[in-house]
């Protein structure tokens, strides 16, 4: 362990060291009076390393003999889950505050699992992979069941716990498999043992069982079953926090994985993932159309977007790579509007999350209304919204790689897609009058909602860059 | 002014954010300048485009006023008008102050609803001008989102229904001519509208799960754009969210339907469908002729049972843009010609029209046909507006209609005699269910009670009038202020698509004789 390798991972350790360092002055000093403030310095100090680490990164290092890499793809990866945990810490303080909820062990787990998620879209060898998902993924169970005298929420915590350790599972055996049949842990090693034509059939197998437990991880069809349940029961910041950085990064270790170490062979794993991706797509769309709970709705939303995001890794390209990472940054820009008004929706001071309660929202707080019929629009991908242009990359990306029928499977579920979300815009626009709901008036909460809006309508004219970083980030891990 | 066709698109929509952000408040004085800002807006975006067709230079049949900025991978912001859309553009700079206009009882959200409708123009707008394929779609599926709310929000009793129908019916039909932009990008390498124009996409002979694709590639294309454009027309049988749409859609909001909207399908035919993909064109062009034939006298004989007088005309739309489907499929100058002279003619006849229901829908609250009867007594301005209107769209010789009719059903009477014949028995339909509607609303004696107070129009309502009768007069008498601008870019348009047809026979010829 040389200071160099220490100065690769300067960022985590930083973050490492603040979470235990907040951990134990939070227990020796006030306890949960500590909360608001270790929410704030974390939301600070992810933001800052953010900034730190998109400003200052620079070509391919590579740490601990490989098991680390910190290079374009992992940058980009890092800034997005950095940027999208630390708004919704930010996001979360007033709702958290008000119902008891904002323990002082929040902002740490969220801290904590970000670092896991840094270590995940960094990883270069199967142990580390699985150091990070687990870091990830444990304290995402503890944040899950955060509101302990609720049995929903429990509940939800549980249930992702148990199929997140069976997931894990799967995703271990893979492992052993993989390595069984390539003899090294090191991505370098596995893709140099994989080939260039047909893997052997003992590592296709590893291969198999490592997608099943990432597919879980980003709740792509057929392992989406707990996405719902979990997103209904956690508390609605854990939510949005569940929806946002956890899937950039899950989707970034699944990239890694498959081109790092499979990369040679493209064609087993690609039709496996245009499989998933349809069938994530269609799902989404259709089980969606049922709902009343905008939680639900919205996991539901989510397994649909992962089936587009997977799109762009199905073809198997470097263009793939490109219009994934453009669609996951448009994505967790939408979610964080998305969730900054579901947080605002509560009637009496208590949390509403059915979508009928939404009755002519317009008339009451046309501002609001407004921010959320772009995001609505966006998320189906209509343009002129920033959603639509995520679409365009990632279909672009599977017709040229011959998935032409992916393609069109994907812009049919679109429209299954879209009547879900103008469901919502029919409540808030079209309904009848009744007992509406009051906005919660936390100016965080409208400036998230807000500039999350007018991001989706102003990014038509150049996207803020994101094209040219994505592409950046995408040469580096597809040569 | 290098960027006039940007200047005129994005008029509206600066106007609709001023309103957006400026305007405040829910009473009488608001509601009055948010009317007054839209009709300033709609009337200087109208005397700004009036340079457009002063600097349009109709024998060159390239495009003109063309401005160009690199956009996002590889796509260019780009604008620009040749012969075919340039009176487009004037149709909607032109119907959109007459819109605002007839929204003037509007009194529900009116803020809302006139950013909506400014909004709106900016994207008809940009869909008539964007000469790039991804832009163009941004412009086309954009509208929905403003349609789809001024639908749901100052619609009908059944306006939920209406408005979920066209928004996912158009959306439908649309997303598949995204897939097939991806594709044309894939293999042309750009989304320039005129470098694909001189693209030639491959029209050998492949197949796919066993079926034979003749026309290859070009035919697959062409069916996806159909999709899309087809339910724009509409076309039948894809033509059944219209009447939905229009009857529950607010009076101006059918009118921009009716006027402008419907004709993107046409205009997509001519810019993307003929010169893009001539072969597949050439394959597909008898089932869309038949499609326009059974269009024209199917919904001609729907229209003659209809109740409600909105929905009526809505299936008039649908058989008059029967011609239009067959005059661009014709595929010769005729053909095209009055293809948009009848798009033009039929955005002034119907928008009227949905106008006159307007007026009397304003004081009845009704559609129905049956509430009315005898309004020549108490409304003799009205029963002559109406009279003439009712005149044109059945293509009374001296009005516009006919010239459209005429020159589409010459078009087809070359390429297809039978389609000619059976296409031809739509205009005595036409008359049938035309006047028989007018019978029944204007003549007659005035026997029910609740008509016996109805006012005549009142001057506002005379002065929306009064420009689209000059029009619909003006282009009737004098056909060639149109087909002046538009012959020479159509001439380019069929001699490209005669001489590609002609090349890909011959290649394919050659291709057989040598199996």
């Amino acid at each position: 362990m040389t200071s160099a390798d220490l100065n690769i991972i300067l960022p985590e350790l930083i973050l490492a060291l603040f979470a235990m360092g907040g951990l134990m002055v939070a227990v020796y000093t006030g306890k949960d009076r500590m909360a608001g403030l270790l929410t704030w310095a974390s939301a600070a100090l992810m933001a800052a390393l953010a900034g730190y680490i998109g400003l200052t990164g620079q070509g391919e290092n590579i740490a601990f003999h490989g098991m680390f890499h910190d290079d374009g793809f992992s940058r980009f990866a890092k800034v997005a889950i950095l940027l999208s945990a630390a708004a919704v810490l930010v996001m979360s303080q007033d709702y958290m505050a008000r119902r008891g909820l904002l323990r002082f062990e929040y902002p740490v787990l969220v801290v904590l699992s970000a670092i896991g998620m840094m270590m995940m879209v960094s990883a270069g060898d199967l142990i580390a992979l699985y150091m990070g998902l687990e870091l990830q993924s444990l304290a995402l169970y503890v944040v899950a069941s955060l509101r302990r005298d609720s049995a929903r929420s429990t509940e939800a915590g549980l249930k992702y716990f148990v199929l997140g350790a069976l997931s894990s599972g799967l995703l271990l055996y893979g492992a052993s498999l993989v390595y069984g049949y390539s003899g090294t842990t090191l991505f370098s090693g596995i893709i140099a043992a994989a080939g260039d034509e047909h893997a052997s059939l003992g590592l296709l197998f590893g291969l198999v069982f490592m997608i099943s437990g990432l597919a879980f991880k980003v709740s792509a069809v057929p392992f989406h079953m707990w996405t719902p349940d979990v997103y209904e029961g956690s508390p609605t910041p854990v939510t949005a926090f569940f929806a946002t950085a956890p899937k950039m990064a899950a989707m970034g270790l699944f990239a890694r994985l498959m081109h790092d170490a499979f990369g040679g062979i493209t064609g087993d794993w690609g039709q496996v993932i245009a499989l998933i991706s349809a069938l994530s797509m269609f799902l989404g769309a259709i089980a969606a159309i049922g709902q009343t709970n905008i939680k639900r709705l919205m996991a539901y939303s989510s397994i649909a977007h992962m089936g587009y995001a997977l799109m762009g890794l199905a073809a198997g390209t470097q263009f793939g790579v490109q219009a994934l990472l453009i669609y996951m940054a448009i994505y967790i820009t939408m979610n964080v509007g998305t969730f900054a008004f579901i947080l605002s929706m509560e009637k009496d001071g208590a949390p509403v999350t059915d979508i009928r309660a939404l009755n002519l929202f317009a008339k009451a707080e046309p501002g609001r209304a407004l921010a959320m019929l772009v995001l609505l629009f966006s998320l189906a991908g209509v343009p002129p919204l920033v959603g639509f242009f995520g679409k365009f990359y990632v279909l672009r990306a599977a017709y040229d790689a011959g998935l032409a029928w992916l393609a069109i499977a994907g812009v049919i579920a679109s429209v299954i897609g879209a009547f879900y979300y103008l469901r919502i815009v029919y409540y808030m626009y079209f309904g009848e009058e009744g007992e509406g709901l009051q906005a919660n008036r936390s100016p965080v909460l409208w400036l998230f909602l807000m500039g999350s809006a007018v991001a989706m309508v102003v990014g038509v004219v150049n996207l803020f860059g994101l094209e040219g970083a994505a592409a950046a980030a995408a040469a580096t891990l597809v040569p | 002014m290098d960027n006039l066709l940007s200047i005129v698109t994005f008029l509206p929509a600066a106007a609709a954010l001023i309103m957006a952000v400026f305007l405040q408040g829910d009473d009488v004085a608001a509601q009055r300048n948010a009317k007054w800002l839209a009709m300033t807006a709609t009337s200087a975006t109208f005397l700004v485009s009036l340079f457009i067709l002063a600097q349009f230079d109709p024998a060159d049949t390239g495009f003109q006023l063309v401005e160009e900025r690199p956009w996002l991978l590889g796509l260019t912001y780009k604008l620009g008008v040749d012969g075919i859309s340039v009176l487009f553009v004037m149709l909607t700079t032109f119907m959109m102050p007459l819109v605002i206009a007839a929204s003037w009882n509007v009194e529900h959200r009116v803020k809302e609803y006139m950013i909506a409708f400014l909004l709106l123009e900016t994207l008809m707008l940009g869909v008539f001008m964007a000469l790039d394929l991804v832009l163009f779609y941004l412009f086309f599926e954009a509208g929905l989102i403003p349609m789809f709310l001024i639908i749901g929000i100052w619609g009908g009793k059944n306006r939920i229904y209406a408005s979920f129908k066209f928004f996912l019916y158009t959306f439908l039909g649309s997303v598949l001519m995204l897939v097939a932009m991806v594709a044309m990008f894939s293999d042309a390498g750009t989304t320039d509208i005129a470098k694909l124009m001189v693209h030639r996409f491959g029209s050998e002979e492949f197949s796919i799960l066993g079926i034979q694709i003749v026309g290859g590639m070009q035919t697959l294309l062409f069916l996806a754009f159909f999709a899309s454009f087809a339910v724009k027309m509409p076309m039948w049988p894809v033509h059944t969210w219209l009447p939905d749409a229009h009857v529950q859609a607010p009076t101006a909001g059918s009118v921009v339907l009716a006027a402008i909207l419907l004709k993107m399908g046409g205009y997509g035919f001519l810019r993307f469908s003929l010169p893009m993909f001539p072969v597949g064109a050439d394959v597909l062009a008898p089932m869309v002729l038949w499609m326009s034939a059974i269009a024209i006298v199917y919904t001609s004989l729907v229209a003659l049972v209809q109740e409600d007088m909105k929905k009526l005309i809505a299936y008039s739309s649908v058989a008059h843009m029967g011609y239009v489907t067959m005059g661009i499929f014709a595929a010769n100058q005729q053909g095209i010609d009055g293809a948009i002279f009848q798009m033009l003619s039929h955005g002034f006849i119907s928008g009227a029209l949905f106008l006159c229901v307007g007026v009397i829908y304003d004081r009845m609250h009704t559609r129905e046909i049956d509430a009315y009867g005898g309004l020549v007594n108490r409304m003799p301005a009205y029963a002559l507006v109406f009279m003439f209107f009712t005149m044109a769209n059945v293509g009374l010789p001296g009005t516009s209609g006919f010239v459209g009719e005429f020159l589409t059903l010459m078009g087809i009477f070359q390429v297809n005699t039978w389609v000619a014949a059976v296409a031809t028995s739509g205009v005595i339909l036409s008359a049938a269910y035309a006047l028989w509607l007018y019978r029944r609303v204007v003549f007659g004696d005035l026997i029910k009670e609740a008509l016996r107070s109805i006012n005549d129009m009142t001057r506002r309502e005379k002065w929306i009038f009064a420009p689209l009768i000059v029009m619909t007069l003006f282009l009737g008498i004098y056909p060639a202020a149109v087909t002046d601008i538009i012959g020479p870019s159509v001439e380019a348009l069929v001699s490209n698509y005669d001489t590609a047809v002609a090349e890909a026979g011959a290649s394919s010829k050659v291709a057989l004789a040598q199996h």
